[in-house]
């Protein structure tokens, strides 16, 4: 019987040799380890970006805003009354009042068409008010049963909820999440079969000394060893590689995202992978070596039996 | 050590290679097996060392009936079989040690167990000074001792050869043969498979003779050092 230290010590010898067999034929190598990163990096890179972005409208989230025009023949005192009203509700934090004559002076420096509203007789513009919910009730749901409240009140003619775009963002990360999901699945499975067909090749390589071993009196299990600890390399080295572009391919990006975000008057920067991420990727990365590795394994070593 | 009791073999899509054939090799005995090409002798080894399976009949192996042992079991009775190729089947990318020492690896013998024995192993073929080799750099009769080395280094209790000598002119055969008459000595059970006849009656061991799947001599007839001269 084989004692403990003894079949650690032989894991660990099976562990380094395969290591130095990589190392001393590296082109082939490298071949499948580029093409095992690169197929990882594109999702991971992709999940980074998503979560950048995620970061970004996260600070935005607490921005929904309630626009309530009133009809034309709502005077601004009985717009100022209603204002009152709304800021005694519960789920209001605060409310902004915008008479008619304030909105027509903003129009009319911004907008660039002064001359053509001195042809008017009567000023244009609804009163506005403008109304922030509390930030317990800053959330989709609660904001837009506030919309409808608000819309059935006789002074309004228009209540506008100015989340709408937030929410198409939100609808097009979510699309986006299950998109780069569906890729990185396919991705995987692309990185199984490299493997898989790298060791394949290993073993048919060696085949000779697969048949000698097995007339000599060796296990399954001692044959599958060197393949596997080839597969866990693979994985490693290939989770590293792709850990290696990702961090690079965001250092590239980091520098014309902080430009933008000057422009935005914000001091926002790229973040990489986090720890826990780069964690997930490593382990993903080693997962799908073994696993390859496995299915070539017990896929064509039963095809070699000694003559 | 070795018995085979109305063992027949039959390929599929061929008649019978071996058929009912019966006999017993003791602990410490040799013998040869002889016959002409297609005589069933490679088959006979094959069932000993489980490469293929009898369609009748019995294989004992140290009173363990080895024709219906599991997958898994296959690797632990082979461990006991030192088996000799005609062809050496040496790994030609690992020295002489490394090839020596494959057996002990596999049965996950220490490292210092490994060395001693291995070394062992090459002093009793006369290679120790080319532990460091290649097997490509000897001579074939050098590479067929390699070979027997490999083979007994996990001190097996029954030797196989198929052809050993196949490839040797007449003094290298005679000093091979010796070597193994040396393990049969140490109480090893050696079946060689040769058509070598000259040689074999030199060597004044018992011999099994198979003629199209059957043992025409040397069957039931058990004693050691009984030679059929």
């Amino acid at each position: 019987m084989i004692s403990p230290g003894v079949y650690i010590a032989r894991h660990m010898q099976v562990m380094l040799a395969t290591l130095g067999e990589m190392v001393r034929s590296p082109m082939s190598n490298l071949m499948t380890i580029a093409v095992m990163g690169i197929a990882l990096a594109l999702p991971t890179g992709l999940h980074v970006i998503l979560k950048n972005v995620q970061q970004v409208t996260a600070q935005w989230d607490g921005a929904a805003q309630i626009s309530l025009f009133m009809k034309q023949s709502v005077t601004d005192k009985q717009a100022d009354q209603l204002a009152l009203i709304l800021k005694q509700r519960q789920d209001v934090k605060s409310v902004t009042r915008i008479t008619r004559s304030q909105a027509l002076e903003e129009f009319r420096k911004n907008s660039g068409f002064g001359e053509a509203l001195e042809a008017l007789e009567d000023n244009p513009f609804p009163a506005v008010i403008v109304v922030f919910p509390t930030e317990e009730s800053d959330n989709l749901l609660t904001v837009q049963s506030m919309l409808a409240s608000f819309k059935e009140r006789p002074e309004v003619e228009l209540a506008q909820l100015d989340m709408q775009w937030l929410k198409r963002l939100y609808a097009i990360m979510d699309f986006g999440r299950r998109g780069i999901w569906v890729l990185a699945a396919m991705l995987s499975l692309s990185v199984l079969l490299v493997v898989g067909n790298t060791i394949r090749l290993a073993i048919q390589n060696r085949r000779d000394e697969i048949e000698i071993i097995k007339l000599i009196g060796g296990t399954d299990a001692f044959i599958r060893r060197p393949f596997l600890y080839t597969g866990f390399w693979y994985g490693l080295s290939g989770g590293i590689l792709s850990w290696l572009l990702v961090t690079l391919s965001i250092w590239l990006l980091s520098g014309p995202v902080s430009q933008l975000a000057t422009l935005y008057d914000s001091n926002y920067s790229l973040t990489s992978l986090d720890f826990y991420g780069s964690v997930v990727l490593l382990c993903l990365s080693i997962f799908l070596g073994l696993v390859g590795s496995w299915i070539a394994v017990s896929r064509h070593l039963d095809a070699i039996e000694p003559e | 050590m070795i018995e085979f009791h109305n063992v027949s073999k039959r390929y599929p899509g061929s008649c019978d290679a071996l058929s009912q054939v019966s006999f017993k090799l003791s602990s410490g005995e040799m013998a040869f097996l002889t016959g002409h090409s297609g005589a069933g002798k490679s088959t006979l080894l094959k069932l000993i060392a489980v490469l293929i399976r009898p369609t009748n009949g019995q294989v004992l192996i140290n009173n363990e009936n080895i024709g219906h042992i599991s997958r898994r079991r296959i690797p632990y009775v082979r461990r006991n079989v030192g088996i000799i190729f005609q062809d050496h089947k040496l790994l030609f990318d690992r020295t002489v040690f490394d090839n020596v020492a494959l057996p002990l690896v596999i049965s996950g013998l220490p490292h210092r167990e490994i060395g001693r024995r291995v070394r062992a192993s090459l002093d009793k073929v006369g290679l120790l000074n080319k532990e460091k080799s290649l097997p490509i750099t000897l001579s074939g009769g050098q590479q067929q001792r390699v070979g027997i080395a490999r083979a007994v280094v996990n001190k097996p209790p029954i030797l196989l050869a198929d052809e050993p000598t196949g490839n040797l002119d007449p003094a290298l055969s005679l000093e091979i043969m010796e070597l193994f008459a040396q393990f049969q000595q140490v109480g090893v059970s050696v079946l060689i498979a040769s058509h070598d006849l000259d040689l074999i009656s030199q060597m004044g061991h018992r011999v099994l003779t198979l003629d199209e799947g059957r043992l025409t001599a040397g069957g039931m007839h058990n004693a050691p050092q009984g030679g059929l001269r």
